[in-house]
Formats: C-alpha cells, sequence, structure tokens
C-alpha cells in the first residue's frame, strides 16, 4: 500500500544522516580538511560565521563551516546552537576601538588625518582577475613590513566631535539591552537594534543598506572611517577590582557620517550610523552602519517612509538564522492544514456550483 | 451633556487653546468656526478625549448618568463610548475607513465591535445604512477605493451613525467637495441629525455651513473664543471685530 | 546526555521559562513575551514547543510527539529523539499513556484527561497579524479586547463566500477575553479545546511569545449566529479502521485520480484497529 512509504521515519532520519556524513566527505581520494587550513585560509568566512553566529571563537567557526559543507548560515546556526549552552561568566568592560593596533584604517572625508591612512589587507584595489598559480599551491612571497604607526590614532568621529560638528555618542551607564536573554519589543532601543544588526545576515544588511543609496529613505552618507585590527578584552573581576585583559578580538567599525539639516532646537550638524562587526568584515560593517543610521529616522524627525527606516520590518527580518528555518520549515508535512483547505475549497466550489445552476434556468430564453 | 471649562493646548511655544470653555446640550448642533490655525480643530480632538488638555476639564454625562471627567476615563471605557454613543467624522473619510473592506463591511463593524453576531441582521441594517446615506445598495459588496469623494463621505457618515450615536464630532465634513456634492452632502446631514436627534459638534471655515447646520455657533481666534450665541443672531449682527471681519468676508466674495 | 543539562536546558533557563507559563495561565489565552533561547533544531521547527516541554519535563514523564497527527512523521521523530537523548524519559505513540504530548497541527482524537499536558507548536501567535502588521498596535488591540477587525474579516468572507472560509488556524475567543491563535490546527479540532480537562500550554520560539489554556477554560471559535463555526472533515470513511468521525488524510494512490482517506491520528486508528475483532 503507497501509504507504507511515509512510514519509517526513525530509519529515514538515521540513513539520511550517514548519507551527508559521506557527501560532506567527499572523495575518500582527496585529503581530507583541517580546521585549521578553515581557519587560517578562509578567514572571511570564519569571520561571517562568527558575526552571525555571535560568538568570537575562530576554531569553533572553523569546525562549523566544515561541518556544514561551507553553508555558512548553517554554520552560523552551528554556533548559536553552542553558544546558547554556554555559561555567563561576566561581562566585558566596553571596548575602546580607540586604542585598536589597526591593520586598516581609511577615511573617505579627509585626505589625510593624524595616524595616515592604512590600506592593509584589502582586495579593493586587486584587480578581480582569477589567479591561476593559486592553482599550483606556489609560494607566497613575505609581504613589505613598515613601521609600526607612530603617536595615536584617534578615531575620526572624535576629531570631528571636537567642533560638534558631529553628534556626540549618548552616553549612558544604564545595564544595555542583551538580545540573547530578552525578547525583542517595539518600539526597539538603539542598543536592541544595533545587537540585533551586528548578528543579521549579511547580504540582508547589504541589500537594506544598498536600498537606501537607491532612494528608499536616503541619507546621503559618508565613510567617516572604516578601522579594522585587535582591541582587547577587559573584565573587571570582583575580587580584584581592577580591569584584567583576558584576550584580544579582531574587529572592523564603521562610523558612518551623515547630512542632518538640523532642528528647531538644534543646529545643523553630522549625525551617524554606526557597524561593529567581528574580523575583517568591511562590506558587514558599512550595511549595517548605513542601516542603523536609516532606522533613527523616527528619533531625527525624518519622514519614515522606507522598510530600512522601519525598526520592526528591520529586526524582525535580519535574523538568518530565525529566516532560514521558517522559510525551510515549508518542507515540513503541512498535509493536515492542507486537507482542511481542501475540504473549503471544495466546498465553496460546490456552493458556487449550485448558485450557477440554481441562476441558469432564468437566464435561458 | 459635554461641557468643558478653562481648556489649555500648547503646541511647543503656540497656544492653540486658552480659558475655552464649551457647553453642549442634548440634540444640539453647536458649530466651531474660524480661520484655519484659530485651533477649532485641536479643540475638538480635546473635546473627544483624543488630545489632552494642558489646562481643564471636560465632562461628559451619560443618560441618567453620572459626569465623568473624559481625559480621566480608563482607556478602555473611552474607546468603547466611541465605538458606541460617540461618532467621529473626518474630513478625509479614507482615515475613517478600511479602504480594503467593503461598504457593508465598514457599515457594520461598529455593530460588531458593539457586540453584534447576527450576519443577516448586520447586513441588513449595512443595507438600511446605505440607504439612508443615499447610496445604491447594490454596492454593499463593493469596496470604497471605487467610490467618489462624496459617497466615500456619505459611507463614512453611515458607519458612523449606524450605532446611532448621541454625540457626533465633526471636523470640516464638506471640506474638499464640490459645490453641488456638498449641498446634497450638507441636506442628508441636517435630516439625518434632526431625524435622530444627535448632539454635533461641527468644525468648519464656512460660515454657510454653520448657518445651514447649526442652532449655536462659537468664534474662535488664535485659541480663544471671541464670541458665542445663537447662530442667526451671532452672524446677522456680530459684535467682536473678528466675527464682523468673518461675516464681511464672506459677503464679499 | 555528556555535557548538557537534563533536558538540554540549563536550569536558570527553565525557571524563566516556568515563570513565563505561570503568568500565561494566569491570563488565559494572553501572549507573554519570554526570552526565547537558540535552540539545536531551526526556528519554525517547533523550537518554542521544545523550550516549554523542556521546561515542564520531569524524569518520571512519558512523552509523545506528534507531527500532522503522526507520531512516525520525521519532525516528530526527530523531536522525540531530542528528548529521549538530552533528558533520557520515557516516549510513547500512545496518547493515553503520555504525560505530555507535543504536537504541531493536531489535537489527538483522544480525549485528554487531567493528567496530561498537551504542548503546542505555534509558528504565528498573532492572530491579528494579517489585519494588522504592527505588533505595538495589535499589543493595544488585546489591551482594549478591540476585535471589531476581525469579525470584519468573517464577515467579508460570508459576503463574498455565503461562509466562512477559514480552514486551520481558526481564531478563537478565550475565557471571554483574549482573541488567541489556536496554531494551525485544522478547524475541525477547536471545539476539543473547549473545555478541555488537559492543560494547554503554547510556545512560539521565533516569535518568543507563549500562551496558555488553563484546563476547564472556555475556547469559543469565532463566528456568527446565523453563519455557526462548522467542524468539517473530508466526507469519507478510514480505509484502515472504518472511523466516520475522525481527522482524514487523503492520500493519493495513482496518477488516475485515485484517492484513500485514513486517519490522520495514527495512534487512534492502530488502537482501533487493534481492538477490532
Amino acid at each position: 500500500m503507497a501509504y507504507v512509504a511515509v512510514k519509517g521515519g526513525e530509519r529515514a532520519i538515521d540513513a539520511a544522516h550517514a548519507w551527508l556524513a559521506a557527501a560532506r566527505r567527499g572523495d575518500g581520494a582527496i585529503v581530507e580538511l583541517q580546521t585549521a587550513q578553515i581557519r587560517e585560509q578562509l578567514g572571511r568566512a570564519v569571520d561571517r560565521v562568527m558575526a552571525e553566529g555571535s560568538l568570537y571563537d575562530p576554531e569553533l567557526a572553523a569546525l562549523a563551516i566544515k561541518q556544514s559543507q561551507g553553508d555558512l548560515i548553517e554554520a552560523g546556526f552551528l554556533l548559536r546552537a553552542f553558544r546558547t549552552t554556554l555559561p555567563r561568566l561576566a561581562a566585558t568592560l566596553p571596548l575602546d576601538t580607540a586604542t585598536m593596533r589597526l591593520t586598516r584604517r581609511i577615511s573617505a572625508i579627509f585626505k589625510d588625518l593624524p595616524g595616515g591612512q592604512v590600506l592593509g589587507p584589502t582586495y579593493d584595489y586587486t584587480h578581480r582577475l582569477l589567479d591561476f598559480a593559486l592553482l599550483e599551491n606556489a609560494p607566497v612571497a613575505p609581504a613589505p613590513q613598515a613601521e609600526a604607526i607612530a603617536g595615536p590614532t584617534p578615531r575620526v568621529a572624535d576629531i570631528l566631535g571636537h567642533e560638534g560638528l558631529l553628534e556626540a555618542d549618548a552616553r549612558s551607564e544604564d545595564e544595555p539591552f542583551d538580545l540573547t536573554r530578552a525578547p525583542l519589543a517595539f518600539p526597539a532601543g538603539r542598543d536592541a537594534r544595533l545587537q540585533g544588526l551586528a548578528r543579521g545576515d549579511e547580504g540582508f544588511l547589504l541589500g537594506l543598506g544598498y536600498s537606501t543609496q537607491r532612494g528608499y529613505g536616503n541619507n546621503h552618507p559618508f565613510v567617516g572611517e572604516l578601522r579594522a585590527g585587535e582591541v582587547d578584552v577587559e573584565i573587571v573581576p570582583a575580587e580584584l577590582g581592577f580591569a584584567v585583559c583576558i584576550g584580544t578580538v579582531t574587529l572592523t567599525e564603521c562610523q558612518m557620517v551623515n547630512q542632518f539639516a538640523g532642528s528647531k532646537t538644534e543646529p545643523a550638524q553630522f549625525t551617524r550610523g554606526y557597524g561593529l562587526a567581528f574580523g575583517h568584515a568591511d562590506r558587514r560593517a558599512m550595511a549595517m552602519a548605513l542601516v542603523d543610521r536609516a532606522l533613527r529616522a523616527e528619533e531625527l524627525g525624518e519622514a519614515r517612509t522606507a522598510p530600512a527606516q522601519d525598526p520592526q520590518f528591520v529586526l524582525s527580518t535580519c535574523d538568518n538564522v530565525e529566516a532560514t528555518g521558517f522559510v525551510e520549515h515549508l518542507k515540513l508535512p503541512h498535509y493536515v492544514d492542507f486537507q482542511s483547505e481542501l475540504e473549503t475549497i471544495r466546498r465553496l466550489r460546490a456552493t458556487a456550483e449550485r448558485t450557477q445552476a440554481a441562476s441558469l434556468p432564468e437566464a435561458a430564453p | 451633556m459635554l461641557s468643558a471649562r478653562g481648556l489649555g493646548f500648547r503646541f511647543g511655544s503656540i497656544t492653540a487653546l486658552e480659558a475655552v470653555d464649551v457647553d453642549l446640550w442634548p440634540g444640539e448642533v453647536l458649530a466651531v468656526v474660524g480661520e484655519s490655525g484659530s485651533g477649532k480643530t485641536t479643540l475638538l480632538h480635546v473635546l473627544a478625549g483624543r488630545l489632552r488638555p494642558d489646562a481643564g476639564q471636560v465632562w461628559y454625562r451619560e443618560p441618567d448618568g453620572p459626569r465623568t471627567e473624559v481625559h480621566a476615563m480608563p482607556l478602555p471605557l473611552l474607546r468603547r463610548l466611541h465605538r458606541s454613543d460617540w461618532g467621529f467624522v473626518e474630513q478625509d473619510p479614507r482615515q475613517a475607513l478600511r479602504m480594503d473592506v467593503s461598504a457593508g463591511g465598514n457599515v457594520g463593524e461598529r455593530l460588531m465591535a458593539a457586540g453584534a453576531r447576527h450576519y443577516g441582521r448586520i447586513r441588513a441594517e449595512a443595507a438600511r445604512w446605505l440607504a439612508e446615506v443615499e447610496i445604491d445598495v447594490a454596492r454593499i459588496d463593493d469596496r470604497p477605493t471605487t467610490f467618489s469623494g462624496g459617497m466615500l463621505q456619505r459611507l463614512q457618515i453611515a458607519r458612523t451613525l449606524v450605532t446611532e450615536p448621541r454625540l457626533v464630532f465633526m471636523d470640516e465634513p464638506t471640506g474638499g467637495l464640490d459645490v453641488s456634492v456638498q449641498a446634497r452632502l450638507l441636506d442628508l446631514i441636517r435630516t439625518l441629525v434632526r431625524r435622530l436627534g444627535i448632539a454635533v459638534v461641527l468644525v468648519t471655515h464656512d460660515l454657510a455651513v454653520a448657518r445651514l447646520l447649526a442652532a449655536r455657533i462659537v468664534v474662535m481666534q488664535r485659541g480663544r473664543v471671541v464670541e458665542d450665541g445663537l447662530t442667526d443672531q451671532v452672524l446677522d449682527d456680530p459684535r467682536h471685530p473678528y466675527t464682523q471681519l468673518l461675516v464681511s468676508s464672506v459677503l464679499a466674495t | 546526555m555528556k555535557g548538557y543539562n537534563f533536558a538540554y536546558l540549563d536550569e536558570q533557563t527553565k525557571r524563566m521559562l516556568r515563570r513565563t507559563l505561570l503568568k500565561a495561565v494566569a491570563i488565559p489565552g494572553h501572549q507573554i513575551p519570554f526570552g526565547a533561547r537558540e535552540m539545536p533544531l531551526p526556528y519554525g521547527w517547533g523550537t518554542g514547543g521544545i523550550q516549554v516541554t523542556a521546561a515542564v519535563l520531569g524524569r518520571a514523564d512519558t512523552l509523545k510527539v506528534i507531527d500532522q497527527g503522526a507520531d512516525d512523521t520525521t519532525n516528530a521523530v526527530s523531536i522525540r529523539r531530542f528528548f529521549a537523548r538530552t533528558a533520557g524519559v520515557a516516549t510513547t505513540t500512545r496518547t493515553a499513556s503520555a504525560t505530555i504530548i507535543q504536537t504541531r497541527h493536531r489535537i489527538p482524537e483522544t480525549t485528554l484527561t487531567e493528567a496530561q499536558i498537551i504542548v503546542y507548536q505555534v509558528p504565528q501567535p498573532e492572530p491579528l497579524y494579517q489585519l494588522e502588521p504592527s505588533r505595538t498596535e495589535t499589543r493595544r488591540m488585546h489591551a482594549l479586547a478591540d476585535y471589531g477587525a476581525m469579525h470584519v474579516r468573517l464577515y467579508e468572507q460570508v459576503a463574498r463566500y455565503g461562509q466562512i472560509a477559514i480552514s486551520y488556524d481558526y481564531p478563537v475567543m478565550v475565557n471571554g477575553r483574549h482573541l488567541m491563535a489556536p496554531s494551525p490546527i485544522p478547524a475541525f479540532d477547536n471545539p476539543k479545546m473547549h473545555r478541555m480537562r488537559a492543560l494547554q500550554l503554547f510556545g512560539a520560539g521565533r516569535e518568543k511569545r507563549i500562551y496558555a489554556v488553563p484546563p476547564y477554560t472556555a475556547v469559543v471559535s469565532l463566528d456568527f449566529e446565523d453563519h455557526p463555526f462548522r467542524a468539517s472533515r473530508a466526507a469519507h470513511v478510514c480505509a484502515l479502521c472504518g472511523d466516520r468521525a475522525s481527522y482524514l488524510d487523503e492520500v493519493v494512490t495513482d496518477d488516475r485520480g485515485g484517492r484513500m482517506f485514513i486517519c490522520s491520528d495514527t495512534d487512534h486508528c492502530a488502537s482501533r484497529r487493534e481492538s477490532a475483532p
């Protein structure tokens, strides 16, 4: 009987998992991929998975990428599901990105600035020609080493801020919202919004940020500064009472500077959009900064007309773990609901046919 | 049934209302006139409990009931009042109507919100009200998107009056309509209001509208009431220079 | 399971969930926001239901998991295994032997008892979301019991089709106060919720909401007096057990329009066949 085919779910799942493991390994004649290779040689993928998985751990991110056959959304999901089981031992002090040991630092709004412009390891000016030398695993020549930057490298935001041309950071001593522990409610504060964006899907953020440039909530952006490098992470253990460095993280930070006409109470000045991402992630940090600024439309008294300006739309849609789960859940059986729809459609059609049949004799001559 | 004392309201540094007193008796139509910016629409929103005044109070007396202060009412109670005993007719009917719901559904909504659960009776009542406002009953299942401006306004009136409210607030109900459409609508409002004995607070900048519909009139200038009295008396023999100016400017055009 | 707490979630998270559940039971049908955790199963596949089950599950419990009424559908198997692995509790396919039943899209045909809890997986807890997308606004509508718009939707259907045409996730009024989404169970199952003896818990993980219907609470499907709610099913007989009253799945048997109808509730169907002479 045909029905028997849908039985045997347990065996089917076991078999599917075994097949998946074999498919993941691929041709056994090819040497197996080491997670260290992923961590070292697929760094941008590792960075993205750490951001969307909201856990800074290159080793585990590399494992997740291997386990998911390079499906980065699946990898981020693996990391999240691991993260949720971790105990919370301490809260760090706010990171001070002004003390970042820079590998990259550019500003589009100044020709030069204290500390200088540092390109760093960027694809920006590469010609996008496939490099067939990489097929041969040819050795890579060492990169030239510059002198370390002498003197401070203040954040551009602080330089502009001195003149009062740029809005100041809102200072708050309040405990920030925690998206991983508390449900998002609307209207959402900027802390909640930034957290949502920080782990939002890169492609979605990119599309939304791009939409603001195409006239859907335009906000005239300039890259005030994009900086990347290592920052110390510090905690203050209660028993010590002073800050201790517990490690470093690599971050990309983007300060987007936007035009603002001023209001009755405030003089014209520049406003900011802020982006922060784990690892080297220009695109993610910039897109996040564009969307952050767009989401401030209401606060700044701008008309809210575009999707990127609607906090509920952006924040409830940007999480790719939520999105992929719900989109893909359509694969689950829905035959009970479908059956009830089928019965309803049949009933509606029967009613319509009866009505039509009843009106036919009148139409006849 | 509705009385307000010492109402004050400010938008930042702009005074929209200052020391305004208003009284409304059951079944009475009261017109609030003045130029745009005189505070008349703000007054309407404060009286209806939609805006909280900075100073003063508004009281409403239910039939045989106690007097309640409108702005001290719990929100659910005020909402219920707005869905049953009160009505609000917006200048732009699109703000009040559900444009993606049929005319019948629009008229029936207040009945359903008030607890009506018999489809046949809700529909019959909706049909009756469409006829009352001179909309072809055959249009009952059509969406308002297919209606003309005058029809939309009449549909809004049907939707508002279907629960036979005691008190209706109207904000320039004939504004933005052609003169001939206006005349027909005014006639309709007058007939319905008289027959049902509804009390109305009517905001208009058009003295002819006030004269046609209202027994009493309140003249506002820069947030203050400068003159009030019986409509005919005030318009035929205006005392305050501002009212004189308003009346003469109408005569001049 | 090594390295994980009983039933996966840590005890603090479970306490947070239980506080939410108590609040939900105290206000029947009202959606309570909660700090939903990331689960190792995808959103939309029952993360809300799993968290609720994890919070109420004890070592002595017997768990049954169904999807589409069946114990053997892959997602039901997957969730049952998850708890067998992380909590080591006994599992069953017998409705009558279970103390906790987690379900997606059905209520079992067997009448539930006071000793049982049924946990529904909910994709969209907000019954008003199609009428009003803004959660700020729907929250206000619930607070003021401002549900006229939902009846307008039903009115429109009767005006257009001559009948109410909602087949599943059919909105209900709970305890005469809160409008509630019963989750995408077929409307056929709605009457089973009314004054049910078992405690009914609803978990929506992606939307981070929990709600509940305590035992013996009134659950009324919205309708009109002259167009009363109808619990409809396919007008056929189960080809396996001959039941004329249970909810049926339609199974396609060939490509020439061949059909057979069988019970959607696999345990119900199997029990009837076993007890048949």
